[in-house]
């Protein structure tokens, strides 16, 4: 017997979208029985995965406050995946991001250097977050370009690194000397925190920053001759030479946006969610924006609407963890499923399997 | 060997025929690639197997090959039904193959290449003894030891060919075996047939050149659309009427150019040396040309002798160091991209259409935008003009009878011979003052080719002074007033095309000057 991957003769719009809702269904049933090897009702999970987020309204803050940064980092992903380059270290940038911004956060505390008033202190930490994401992907960027060095590599190695300089920073320079020895800094002043939306939720400003970067995202793809230019270097190089295009202006933009945009929400989630500084700030946004970008089919209306399921997914596997006593690992392993499940989708949208039987030599 | 020469049109005479198919029939998806097609092959001939791309020459011959299975129909061996899982079961029956594209490794000895493909039991140290009798007795000159990136194409084509007669085929199939050969090469391949021929074996012979076809082959078979349309005798018929029966009807004459002054030059060349960014590439050396206005000026050549390097170097995709090493309208443009170039009213047609020229997942009026964003009216302050771009694409449609499907379809869904009109009138339609094209009708339909031919001479009718690289002796010869070779990167001395012969311009593709032309 042999299996064959036979090309679809049309593409169809419809099979398009459809694919990733095939394929959340299906990684949903492949959850169903794991959850049911491990001795728990599928049912009753599927309830607080994914039905109970969606149907109280602190759940539902919580979803826009978690898909915000996904949401963030797998739009600038969506540049640098468009354009063929394999940025896999959107984690590292978002930490990079966090911790330069956050610095002066805690630069700034308890007053310092606000003889001027504290309204600067904001968009410069904003502002020192996009530098940090850009700045930290420039080097799997210009390792790529000069030295042709596998930015896979080299990006998803930093990640690593960046984690590890952020453990150290905060349980060595910027340890809080008040804080009893516990691994955390001080706290932000009220002048270095996004301002909550309104009285007693959890919605911070950053969670704003999202939608708009979708907008300008989805016109700079289907407008502008940038977007055109990416979307032709990644799909057919040489006719992007033949365009007059530079490749390498290009890679450098699309690791620039993605990284800008990773250490954008990384400064959001330190300055707006946790208000501090903490050896871990990042429950793994980096990576599970890679699920999003793809669930979004590098779209970005579609990466808005992959962002909302993978945080409906992270905000119930928290609940299970506490419903139901399922582990919190969980959670990533099913962003894992949903990943392979969204790739082979994708596959089966341009491709329909055809076994052959008997045709043994 | 003429005892089993069939005539045209005849099937089998007293022995079966050593291959035959019958009502094979190919589907990719919805798509009949081959429909009910019938096809004896005799020992002792060499039939011919005609169509235009697309027309499912290749979908045969790879289900005759055992690289595709037939969706209906069946193979008949020497009378008896077979089954061709792969190509192993097709070398064991005695079924060789040459391809058009060489499958060899660039790095290795022209022995390790052909031990490469023998069977496991044989020994490595044996293979260079081998190769020299299949030389010898076929007058191929191959020497074992050389490494592969040292070769010509006909010598490359000769690995290919003695690869396969290691095997000892009954049945030779050659797809397009003269695309990359000079005439002389060529004729050397078909004393090489004619033997193999005499001993006996089959071949089966795919080509465009309809005038060895008449010279080589004792029948042919004809596809169209993927159904046989007929057969015939070919020296019975000659190139317009096989053409006719390929096409489906009858070819507009191409018109020529006729007398017109010559104006300025306006694309010039001045020892330009360049060299190749790639490995085994070829590097350009101390070219110089110029081309006035009003003049067609052709670069022929075997492939792999600089046309590509040399198409990147006028085009600007890759810059020489000194500026004033090529001059359009008289600006040294040596080390200026291809966007300024083009801003110069210079256009550039590559030999590759998908992938190079056009992208295939892009729609055509995003395609337009790909070569004409920087000389005007499709872009405003970085953003994309995209009502401009798709009436400027409708103009190319229009213009140059661009068949294709939906209002603004993917650049992939078109055929070969409509992209090729697509993206050389993309560029006419801009009226350029230089076109620098290569290739310009490859692989394209006889039709196709004869409206972007035509297309050409109007264009430096109007002044345009334009650039051809061809492998094709024909064109060249059809359209050209002048005519240079290149050869190893060297380009030679123009001629004019009137008063020269294919042999001369043969001579200096095989790399002999034009000194030894005199002696033959």
């Amino acid at each position: 017997m042999r299996i064959d991957l036979e090309a679809r003769p049309a593409r169809s719009t419809l099979r398009e979208i459809l694919s990733p809702v095939a394929a959340l269904l299906v990684a949903i049933l492949i959850g169903g029985v794991v959850v049911a090897i491990m001795g728990r009702s599928p049912l009753t999970a599927f309830q607080v995965y994914f039905v109970d987020p969606l149907s109280q309204f602190y759940s539902l803050q919580a979803i826009a406050v978690k898909a915000s940064p996904l949401i963030l980092i797998a739009v600038g992903l969506a540049f640098c995946y468009r354009a063929n380059l394999w940025n896999i270290g959107a984690e590292g940038q978002f930490i990079a991001g966090g911790a330069l911004g956050g610095w002066l956060g805690l630069l700034t505390h308890d007053g310092a250097y606000q003889a001027i008033g504290g309204w600067w202190i904001l968009p410069a930490m904003m502002i020192l977050g996009v530098v940090g994401g850009i700045l930290y992907a420039m080097i799997p960027a210009m390792l790529r370009v000069w030295l042709n060095v596998s930015e896979i590599l080299t990006s998803l190695m930093l990640v690593y690194v960046a984690q590890l300089g952020l453990d150290w920073l905060v349980r060595g320079p910027w340890k809080d000397p008040q804080g009893f020895n516990f691994p955390v800094t001080v706290n932000f002043d009220p002048e270095a925190s996004l301002p909550i939306l309104f009285e007693g939720g959890t919605l911070h400003l950053g969670t704003l920053f999202a939608p708009v970067a979708v907008i300008i995202a989805a016109i700079v793809f289907s407008k502008t001759i940038f977007g055109f230019e990416v979307r032709l270097v990644g799909s057919s190089p040489k006719a992007a030479r033949f365009g007059g295009f530079d490749d390498k202006r290009i890679a450098l933009a699309a690791f620039a946006i993605s990284g800008g945009l990773a250490g954008l929400a990384g400064v959001a989630e330190v300055s707006g969610k946790i208000g501090q500084v903490l050896t871990t700030i990042s429950p793994g946004y980096g990576f599970s924006a890679i699920i999003v970008a793809f669930l979004g089919r590098l779209s970005p209306v579609g990466i808005f609407i992959g962002g909302l399921v993978l945080a409906v997914t992270f905000v119930g596997g928290e609940d299970a963890q506490i419903a139901l006593q399922l582990p919190g690992d969980l959670t990533l392993a099913f962003q894992g499923v949903l990943l392979i499940c969204v790739l082979a989708a994708d596959v089966l949208s341009h491709y329909r399997l055809r076994l052959r039987l008997g045709a043994v030599s | 060997m003429a005892q089993l020469n069939a005539s045209a049109g005849q099937g089998a005479g007293a022995l079966p025929p050593l291959l035959a198919v019958r009502g094979i029939t190919k589907r990719f998806g919805a798509f009949t690639a081959n429909d009910h097609i019938d096809l004896d092959l005799l020992a002792g001939e060499v039939h011919a197997l005609l169509g235009e791309n697309g027309a499912g020459k290749s979908t045969l011959v790879k289900m005759l090959y055992g690289i595709l299975a037939p969706s209906e129909g069946e193979i008949l061996w020497q009378g008896a039904p077979i089954q061709l899982p792969n190509p192993n079961a097709a070398r064991a029956l005695g079924v060789g193959m040459v391809f058009q594209h060489f499958s060899l490794f660039e790095n290795l000895t022209v022995a390790e290449n052909i031990a490469l493909v023998m069977p496991p039991a044989d020994r490595l140290d044996e293979v260079p003894a081998k190769i020299a009798e299949i030389s010898r007795a076929y007058g191929m000159g191959l020497e074992p030891s050389r490494p592969v990136w040292t070769l010509s194409a006909g010598e490359r084509q000769r690995i290919e060919i003695a690869r396969c007669l290691l095997q000892d085929p009954k049945v030779l199939i050659l797809d397009e075996p003269t695309s990359v050969l000079t005439p002389q090469e060529a004729e050397k391949l078909f004393e090489t047939l004619e033997r193999l021929k005499g001993e006996g074996r089959a071949l089966l012979y795919i080509s465009h050149h309809l005038e060895e076809v008449r010279r080589l082959c004792d029948r042919a078979t004809i596809l169209r659309l993927g159904k046989r349309v007929g057969a015939c005798n070919p020296r019975a018929e000659t190139p317009r009427s096989l053409a006719a029966l390929m096409v489906g009807s009858e070819i507009k004459e191409v018109r020529p150019a006729g007398a017109h002054e010559l104006g300025e030059e306006r694309l010039i060349v001045a020892n330009l040396s360049l060299a190749s960014p790639e490995l085994h590439g070829v590097a350009l050396k101390n070219v110089s040309a110029a081309v006035k206005g009003g003049e067609i000026f052709g670069v022929a050549g075997v492939a792999g002798n600089g046309q590509s390097e040399l198409f990147a170097a006028l085009s600007g995709e890759t810059l020489a160091d000194d500026p004033q090493a090529i001059l359009i309208d008289g600006q040294p443009v040596g080390s200026r991209g291809i966007g300024e170039r083009r801003t110069l009213d210079a256009g550039f047609v590559p030999e590759e259409r998908n992938g190079h020229a056009a992208a295939p997942d892009f729609t055509l009026s995003d395609n337009i935008v790909l070569s004409g964003h920087a000389s005007g009216g499709l872009t405003r302050g970085g953003f994309i003009n995209a009502a401009a771009a798709k009436e400027m694409a409708q103009k190319v449609i229009t213009a140059f009878d661009v068949r294709k499907a939906g209002p603004d379809p993917l650049a992939r869904t078109l055929s070969g011979g409509n992209l090729q009109k697509f993206v050389v009138g993309r560029e006419i339609v801009r009226q350029p003052s230089v076109l620098v094209i290569n290739q310009p009708t490859w692989g394209v339909d006889v039709a196709a080719a004869a409206t972007i031919r035509q297309a050409l001479l109007d264009l430096c009718a109007k002044g345009a002074a334009v650039l051809i690289i061809s492998q094709d002796l024909d064109e060249l010869f059809e359209i050209c007033d002048r005519i240079a070779v290149i050869h190893t990167g060297e380009l030679s001395p123009a001629l004019p095309a009137r008063n020269t012969t294919r042999e001369e311009i043969g001579l200096l593709m095989a790399g002999m000057g034009a000194e030894s032309t005199h002696a033959h």
